[in-house]
């Protein structure tokens, strides 16, 4: 099963954590705001990519697996 | 167009149908003025096609087999994202638990008056469609979302849903839908689907990060049909004439006719009901010739693209047709911009308004609009620094895509469409600010603006 990474743009509110912590997958736009790489993630990745979604202070940032689940 | 006749359009023999391939067909005996009543109507139309009493099976298959008698006539959604009304209903009717419909009459479109229209003048046609949708999903709620500010079709919806109830025999037959009116307020993005869902149910009318779509979980968290004002009236005719019928009118890809609402320099504008596939020159003929020479025409409004008036003596009105041009109907918008009007002057203005008109929810839409409107107000003046196009350009790549809703890709489309069809002009702009057509009064429609208090004069 494949993980990607998406933004709930209604609850971001650009407190950055999520670049800090996966800056490979994350940068910010000018506002502040994540630009995501949502190409599937490498089993490598995984694990920090979890550590940033359980980092967003608003819970934006989500981790989707192929089969519609968030967590 | 050789499928076999459904026990749907069986139950429809015998009723007066309009002859075929002839237009008007939704606008069919609409009043002058004032709504069409209850009985002239049911004399016009028939009564509802009685599924239940039709041939054979229960309540279920007749439901089904009015879903497959409009996925054979290639209904597509006419609220702008042309999705196929059959696919939506079955979703919802496949979806647990009892579902719901609304009926999307909310036409946030500063330039769209075909819903307001309907509702007005052919009340009955629209709920007609409503209790049809609501039998097909299994629904018992049929819920009627208007604007706040188009007080004539509250009104008129009113009276209407008023007059079915105290005739049970309109309702149709099996255990008939309740019918009740809802309010939203004027705002751009509150007629976007997810956005009803959530004024419906309490909140504010700003569109919700999906999913759920409102297919699966939407008002009181149970499955919801949502459907234009135009898609529901053409059910109802389906419904009784048939998916041949149908498709008698309009292309393969997009089936039968289309209500559009045309403005600009043409001496009657309002709105047309045409067969998809007719010429843009046809419609104008229709609305009896153009007024002044047309600079251009916006197609699909203001989420829509321009085409210069060039390439516009071949365009032809239907999605297949206006692919090439970058374009689609939408919602059924034909705006033309006189060659009076400055086209950079118009852009920054519409700019303004799509920036004002974001929920305020999503940063990159709130921030990224808000920032091309700024960026185009100063090439408008001749302040921007040079190459502001391309900053127009990397603004919007960054607001595309990044909202919980379709508005900051739709005031996208139409900034970049406008960059590209008017580049003669806003390099002009660029280099030497105002132009004389700027001094001109604007031709745009906007809604007029909402002052909070009235003004000192007013108040005396």
């Amino acid at each position: 099963m494949s993980h990607r990474l998406r933004v709930n743009p209604i609850a971001c509110e650009a407190h950055g954590m999520c670049a800090e912590l996966l800056p490979e997958r994350i940068t910010l736009d000018e506002w502040g705001y994540p630009l995501i790489n949502g190409e599937p993630l490498q089993p490598g990745e995984l694990e920090n990519a979890i550590r940033a979604a359980q980092a967003c202070p608003t819970f934006a940032l989500l981790l989707e697996s192929d089969g519609g689940g968030r967590r | 167009m050789n499928s076999s006749p459904s026990a749907v359009t069986e139950a429809a023999l015998g009723m007066p149908g309009p002859p075929p391939g002839a237009l008007p067909r939704l606008l069919a005996g609409i009043p002058s003025q004032g709504a069409m009543e209850l009985e002239e109507h049911v004399g016009r139309h028939g009564p509802l096609p009685d599924l239940a009493r039709s041939r054979r099976g229960h309540a279920r298959e007749q439901a089904g087999a009015m879903i497959d008698e409009l996925e054979r006539s290639g209904l597509l959604g006419r609220g702008g994202a042309a999705f196929p009304t059959a696919t939506k209903m079955r979703a919802v009717a496949g979806a647990r638990g009892r579902a719901i419909v609304v009926v999307n009459g909310v036409e946030r479109e500063p330039a769209s008056l075909k819903d307001r229209t309907l509702m007005e003048m052919l009340p009955h046609l629209v709920l007609d469609g409503a209790i049809l949708a609501a039998r097909a999903v299994d629904g018992d709620e049929v819920i009627v979302c208007v604007c706040e500010t188009a007080r004539a079709s509250v009104q008129s919806m009113a009276l209407a849903i008023g007059q079915r109830e105290r005739s049970p025999a309109s309702l149709g037959d099996g255990r008939p839908p309740r019918l009740r009116l809802a309010t939203v307020p004027a705002h751009f993005v509150a007629g976007e689907e997810s956005a009803l869902v959530r004024h419906l149910d309490g909140g504010p009318a700003k569109p919700t990060f999906t999913p759920p779509r409102p297919f699966e979980r939407g008002v009181s968290r149970r499955p919801t049909l949502i459907n234009n004002t135009e898609t529901l009236a053409h059910v109802a005719l389906i419904a009784r004439h048939g998916a041949p019928w149908f498709r008698q009118l309009g292309t393969a890809g997009q089936p039968g006719s289309a209500l559009l609402t045309l403005s600009g320099p043409v001496a009657n504008p309002g709105v047309y009901e045409i067969e998809h596939g007719a010429s843009l020159t046809s419609l104008i003929a229709a609305a009896g010739g153009a007024r002044a020479r047309v600079r251009a025409a916006l197609i699909g409004g203001y989420a829509g693209s321009w085409i210069g008036a060039e390439r516009l003596q071949g365009v032809a009105l239907s999605n297949e047709h206006l692919a090439p041009h970058g374009a689609s109907l939408g919602a059924g918008v034909v705006l033309l911009l006189s060659e009076e009007a400055c086209p950079v002057a118009e852009t920054a203005r519409v700019s303004r308004w799509l920036a004002e008109e974001s929920a305020a929810q999503c940063g990159p839409c709130v921030h990224g609009l808000h920032s091309l409107a700024a960026t185009i107000d100063d090439i408008a003046q001749g302040a921007a620094p040079r190459r502001a196009t391309l900053r127009v350009e990397r603004l919007a790549s960054l607001v595309s895509g990044r909202g919980a809703c379709g508005h900051p890709d739709g005031a996208v489309n139409f900034i970049l469409s406008a960059l590209e069809c008017f580049e003669a002009e806003f390099a002009e702009h660029a280099r030497h600010g105002r132009c004389e057509a700027c001094m001109r009064p604007a031709e745009l429609p906007l809604p007029p603006r909402v002052h909070a208090a009235p003004s000192r004069k007013a108040a005396r």
